[in-house]
């Protein structure tokens, strides 16, 4: 059940709806009554992506079509996926090979540039054994856009991946990334905000399975909704009959500042092995009410105040990135949807 | 000057309020003491907009101002400066951020240009050194993890770099240590000035031996029962406030 499939195959019953347990808050079945024609080649210009100034090289996929590719897995790498035509579909799919010991920043865009489109977008990337991956995702979708991005990530021992998600949402979007962890001292952090306005909806699902002694899984998401906006997180760590001494940490902290506007959060820790350290924490709250008064009454007008507080909140996932320009460009951009939004 | 007229006020249908009449001339320091409950709080946070409260009756107002027809960004803007008995923790925004959103907010409300970054860390460090302040606290976040006398000296940093036109100051005092208490006095003394007005609440007279004030009033059940000269403050030490609960019931 993928839109992968749907979008090669024309065949509607293979979306993922609501009877599916991993994809019940994020109902395509149901959404989608038909599928747009595929998206014609694009000849023109495509403009500068988010991360122009910091990448060294880059891929582009445009309308679903590579147009430009490095060979370059390390230093670091832009990634964009550009949507240019309006309602229109696509599917693009790359891998990656990080070989052993080689470090990698991975600056990877979703674009919509277009109104309406549907994007489905599958990654393979394979970290090899000490290799070091900084995976920073920004989605900026259009709000009508239908948008599914699943990265399969496989670390060798000793490998260390990061990632960071920032969303500010689609009429749905779902961002995937399950990651095969060793264990071997293999180091997993896996981040993510969602900031969602309007009818927008965002679910960022994680699925990482330790199959081996001592791996370690730190994640923290945080999320922001406000008027009808959906947010979606679904984390699940699988620790495997043998994977001993895990170390898995997951948090995942959102504030709903309007009353038509909801979160959906399902944790897990599934654990099948001896003398692990597991731990997840889950809230989903208001603006702290005496934290507002406090701003205002030092002047500092409310809408204004909520957005400082809100910042501050998702702040927490920015300061984490560990690429300075990467961490820069995440914090203007919080900053920016949270100063609109807000 | 701050005039408040026959004030009444509500939390949660439970009347808290009933008939506050006061006035602070400019230039004036007041004190109000009263016993646990009487109110003492809910009148600053009445004065200063914060939610949660019903104004039933009455009005206050601030060099003419109607306080009570404005936000309480809108009263921040106008000079009225609350020092709050429990500062609250602001995580992620560092102090130095915090101040300067407010000063700058309050100075667009009032149709000021903002302040230059260079003139406000000038600022910020010349009024931290006077309140002993250590500036690399500026730089964490506002009072996250600060020891309860730091956050009311983070208070009184924050009044001195607002300049507001009239502070309340609840409970300054409490919390803090012989020095402090002398550091903090020391700032807000620093402040007295002919134009400025000041309503400082408190339970010791001690404080009143620092910041002097003109008069002294007791609030107990939500009214002004007594006021008087600085010599009120030390029969209360004295005597409790045992005859004016008895007269406000
Ligand atoms: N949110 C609230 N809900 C219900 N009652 C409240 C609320 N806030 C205050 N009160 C009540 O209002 C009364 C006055 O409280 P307030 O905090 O103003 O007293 P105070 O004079 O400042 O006391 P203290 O000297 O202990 O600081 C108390 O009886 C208190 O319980
Ligand atoms: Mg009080």
């Amino acid at each position: 059940m993928t839109l992968s499939t749907a979008l090669k195959t024309g065949d509607l019953t293979a979306l993922p709806s609501r009877r599916d347990e991993d994809w019940r808050w994020t109902d395509l079945r149901g959404l989608l009554r038909a599928l747009p024609p595929a998206a014609p080649a694009h000849d023109g210009e495509v403009p500068a992506g988010p991360f122009a100034d910091l990448a060294s090289a880059e891929t582009v996929f445009v309308n679903g079509r590579r147009v430009v590719e490095t060979e370059v897995a390390s230093g670091v790498i832009a990634l964009r996926f550009v949507a240019l035509a309006d309602q229109a579909s696509q599917g693009a799919s790359h891998a990656l090979v990080v070989k052993p010991g080689e470090t990698l920043v991975l600056l990877e865009s979703h674009e919509g540039r277009a109104g309406g489109y549907v994007t489905d977008v599958a990654l393979d990337i394979a970290v090899g054994e000490g290799a070091s991956v900084e995976r920073i995702v920004l989605v900026e979708d259009d709000a009508e856009a239908v948008n599914v991005v699943t990265a399969e990530v496989d670390l060798a021992p000793g490998a260390q991946y990061a990632q960071t998600i920032l969303t500010s949402g689609a009429r749905r979007q779902r961002i995937e990334t399950r990651v095969n962890h060793p264990g071997a001292h293999a180091e997993v952090r896996l981040d993510g905000a969602y900031l969602l306005d309007a009818q927008r909806h965002a679910d960022l699902t994680t699925v990482v399975t330790h199959a081996g002694v001592e791996g370690v899984t730190s994640q923290l998401t945080k999320g922001m909704v406000t008027d009808q906006a959906r947010g979606v997180f679904q984390g699940r760590i699988v620790v495997s009959p043998g994977a001993d001494q895990t170390d898995a940490r997951m948090g995942h902290h959102a504030l709903i500042l309007s009353d038509k506007a909801e979160i959906d959060a399902k944790p897990e820790l599934l654990i099948f092995a001896d003398d692990v350290s597991c731990a997840h924490g889950n809230t989903i709250g208001a603006l702290d009410e005496d934290a507002l008064f406090y701003a205002e009454q030092r002047g500092i007008p409310q809408a204004e105040a909520k957005a400082m507080l809100t910042v501050a909140f998702v702040g927490e996932v920015v300061d984490r990135i560990a690429h300075e320009g990467a961490r820069e460009i995440a914090a203007a951009w919080v900053a920016r949807k949270l100063g609109s939004a807000v | 000057m701050l005039k408040i007229q026959n004030l009444h006020a509500r939390v949660e249908e439970k009347p808290i309020l009933k008939g506050v009449q006061l006035a602070v001339p400019a230039g004036e320091v007041h004190a109000i003491m009263g016993p646990n409950g009487a109110g003492k709080s809910t009148l600053s946070y009445v004065l200063s907009g914060r939610g949660g409260y019903e104004v039933t009756e009455g009005s206050a107002s601030l060099n003419g101002d109607d306080l009570l027809a404005l936000e309480p960004n809108e009263r921040a803007a106008k000079g009225l400066f609350l020092s709050f008995q429990y500062p609250l923790e602001i995580p992620g925004v560092p102090a130095l951020t915090f101040i300067r959103t407010a000063l700058n907010a309050q100075r667009r409300a009032r149709g000021e240009d903002e302040i230059a970054a260079p003139a406000f860390l000038k600022l910020a460090k010349e009024k931290a050194a006077a309140l002993k302040i250590d500036f690399e606290m500026l730089k964490r976040g506002l009072n996250v993890g600060f020891s309860g006398g730091e956050k009311k000296r983070m208070e009184i940093l924050q009044m001195a770099m607002l300049s507001p036109k009239f502070l309340i100051l609840d409970e300054t005092d409490s919390g803090l240590d012989i020095d402090a208490l002398k550091i903090v006095s020391e700032g807000v003394n620093a402040l007295r000035s002919p134009e400025r007005g000041m309503l400082v609440i408190t339970h010791y007279q001690r404080l009143l031996d620092y910041i002097k004030p003109d008069k002294v009033h007791v609030l107990a059940a939500g009214r002004i029962v007594a006021s008087g000269g600085p010599e009120l403050a030390l029969q209360l030490e004295a005597e409790g406030y045992d005859r004016y609960v008895g007269a406000a019931a």
